[in-house]
C-alpha cells in the first residue's frame, strides 16, 4: 500500500491510457470527409509531441539547473529526458508518417510543421552525438547543458514562429501550435483528448524516471569496474 | 568591455591579414564550389534552383569559416584570454570578427556565382541587404557551436551535425527573401521575414553572451 500511496500517478497514468484506448476506439467521432476514421489518430499522435515538448521542457530546466548547482545527477536527468523525448519524437513521426499515408497520400509532404517536427529530432540526435564526442565526464555534462539550452530556445522559436509566416500549411493548427488549438476540436473528442494529453504525460515521466535510475545505476557499475 | 572586444577584433583581423589562412583557404573553397556547380548545373538550371544553391554553398562556407575560429586557438592562448578578457567580449568580437569575414567571402561568392551561373536577381539592393544580414545570423550561430565542437573530438563532423539543426530555421527564411528578392519583390513587402532573421539573431546574440561562460572554463 505504500508503494500505491507514493506512485499513485503512475496508477492514474494506466488508468487514463486504458480509459483513452477503449474510448478512442469505441466512442462515437465526428465523420469529416477524407479524414473519417483516422480522426481517432489525434489521441496518440497530438499525445506524442506533447509528452515530447513536457519532457524536452523538463530536460531544459535541468540542464540549466545543472549550469546553476554543477551537480552531476542533474545532467544524467537532463541525458535521461531527452532520451525520453526522442523516444516519443519518433513515435510521433511514426503516428503521424501513417495519419498522412492515409489523408494526403504520401507519407511525408513539404509543410513548415512536419520539418519543424524533424529540425527537432535531428537536434537531439546531434545533443546525443555531441555526447558521445567528448571524454571528459564534468565538460561533457558542461557543454551538453549550454547546447541543450541553445538548442532548445531555437527549436521553439522555430516551431512557434515559422509555421505563422508561412501561409500554405495543410497541418491542422493555425496559431502555429497544433497541440495547443483546441478551438477547432470537435466537442465529442474532449472528453478523450484531454485526459489523453494528461495520460501520456504522466507516461513520459515515468519513462523519463525508469530511464534515470536505469542511467544511475549504469554509471554506479562503470564506478565500480573502474575501482576493481 | 567595449574596448577589450575591439582590441580582440583587431588582433582576429591583424593575424587574418598576416596569414590570410581563412580567407584564402575558404574563398578557394567557396570558388571550387561554384565551379563544380557550374560544371554540373550549368544549362540544366533554373531560377529556383539557383537561389537554393546558392544559399546552400553560403551555409557550407560559413561552417568551414567559423570552424577555425575557436579551433584555430591553442589551449595557452585562450589561457592567456582568461586572465585578461571577460568571456563575452571573446564571443562577441568572435560572432563580430566571423561576421566581417563572411559578408566579404558572401559578397566575392555571389560576384563568381552571378559570373559562372547567371543573374536572375531583379531587386539586388533587397538580395545583397538579405544576403549581408544572413550570413551575420550564420555567424552569430555557428561561432557559438563552433566554441562547444573546439571543445570535443572530431570537430569538424560535430560542427555540421550540431549547427544544421540550428541554422535551418535561419536558412529557410533567408532562402523565402531571397526568392522574393529574385522575383523582384520590394524591400517593404519582405519586411516580416527580415525582422523574424534580426529577431534570430537578437536570440542568439543574448544567449551567447549568457552561455559562453560556461563553455569558456576548463
Amino acid at each position: 500500500m505504500t508503494y500505491l500511496r507514493n506512485n499513485w500517478w503512475k496508477l492514474l497514468g494506466v488508468l487514463l491510457l486504458l480509459y483513452v484506448i477503449a474510448g478512442g476506439l469505441l466512442f462515437e467521432a465526428p465523420q469529416l470527409p477524407v479524414i473519417r476514421e483516422t480522426v481517432r489518430n489525434i489521441y496518440f499522435h497530438v499525445g506524442m509531441w506533447f509528452s515530447m515538448m513536457f519532457i524536452l521542457f523538463m530536460a531544459l530546466i535541468f540542464s540549466l539547473r545543472y549550469l546553476r548547482y554543477f551537480r552531476p545527477e542533474d545532467d544524467l536527468k537532463a541525458l535521461s529526458a531527452v532520451k525520453t523525448g526522442l523516444v516519443f519524437g519518433t513515435l510521433g513521426l511514426f503516428t503521424g508518417m501513417v495519419w498522412a499515408h492515409n489523408t494526403w497520400g504520401s507519407f511525408w509532404v513539404n509543410d513548415p510543421k512536419l520539418n519543424g517536427a524533424a529540425v527537432g529530432m535531428l537536434t537531439y540526435l546531434a545533443y546525443m552525438v555531441l555526447r558521445g564526442s567528448v571524454d571528459d565526464a564534468d565538460k561533457k555534462a558542461r557543454l551538453a547543458a549550454v547546447y541543450n539550452v541553445f538548442a532548445f530556445v531555437l527549436f521553439f522559436v522555430f516551431i512557434m514562429i515559422l509555421p505563422r509566416l508561412a501561409q500554405d500549411s495543410i497541418h491542422p493548427g493555425i496559431d502555429g501550435n497544433p497541440a495547443l488549438s483546441t478551438g477547432d476540436l470537435d466537442p465529442r473528442m474532449r472528453k478523450v483528448f484531454f485526459p489523453a494529453i494528461a495520460g501520456w504525460m504522466i507516461m513520459a515521466w515515468w519513462i523519463f524516471r525508469i530511464y534515470y535510475r536505469i542511467t544511475l545505476l549504469r554509471k554506479g557499475l562503470e564506478e565500480l569496474n573502474e575501482n576493481d | 568591455m567595449p574596448g577589450e572586444i575591439n582590441t580582440m577584433i583587431r588582433k582576429e583581423l591583424t593575424l587574418e591579414w598576416r596569414q590570410k589562412f581563412a580567407f584564402n583557404g575558404v574563398l578557394l573553397y567557396l570558388v571550387s564550389t561554384v565551379f563544380v556547380c557550374y560544371l554540373s548545373f550549368s544549362g540544366i538550371i533554373d531560377v529556383p534552383t539557383w537561389n537554393s544553391l546558392f544559399w546552400v554553398i553560403m551555409l557550407f562556407a560559413a561552417i568551414n569559416a567559423s570552424l577555425k575560429s575557436f579551433i584555430q586557438e591553442r589551449d595557452g592562448r585562450l589561457l592567456y584570454y582568461y586572465t585578461l578578457l571577460k568571456p563575452q567580449a571573446v564571443i562577441n568580437a568572435k560572432i563580430v570578427y566571423n561576421a566581417l569575414l563572411m559578408t566579404t567571402l558572401s559578397l566575392t561568392g555571389l560576384f563568381v556565382y552571378i559570373a559562372f551561373l547567371g543573374n536572375p536577381v531583379q531587386n539586388p539592393v533587397l538580395f545583397i541587404f538579405n544576403l549581408v544580414l544572413g550570413v551575420i545570423g550564420f555567424s552569430s550561430v555557428l561561432s557559438m557551436v563552433s566554441a562547444i565542437a573546439s571543445k570535443a573530438r572530431n570537430n569538424f563532423t560535430l560542427m555540421a551535425v550540431l549547427s544544421f539543426p540550428l541554422v535551418l530555421p535561419l536558412l529557410l527564411v533567408l532562402i523565402r527573401v531571397s526568392a522574393a528578392a529574385i522575383d523582384g519583390a520590394a524591400l517593404r513587402e519582405q519586411a516580416p521575414n527580415l525582422l523574424v532573421v534580426l529577431l534570430l539573431i537578437a536570440i542568439t546574440m543574448v544567449l551567447s553572451n549568457i552561455l559562453f561562460p560556461y563553455i569558456w572554463k576548463e
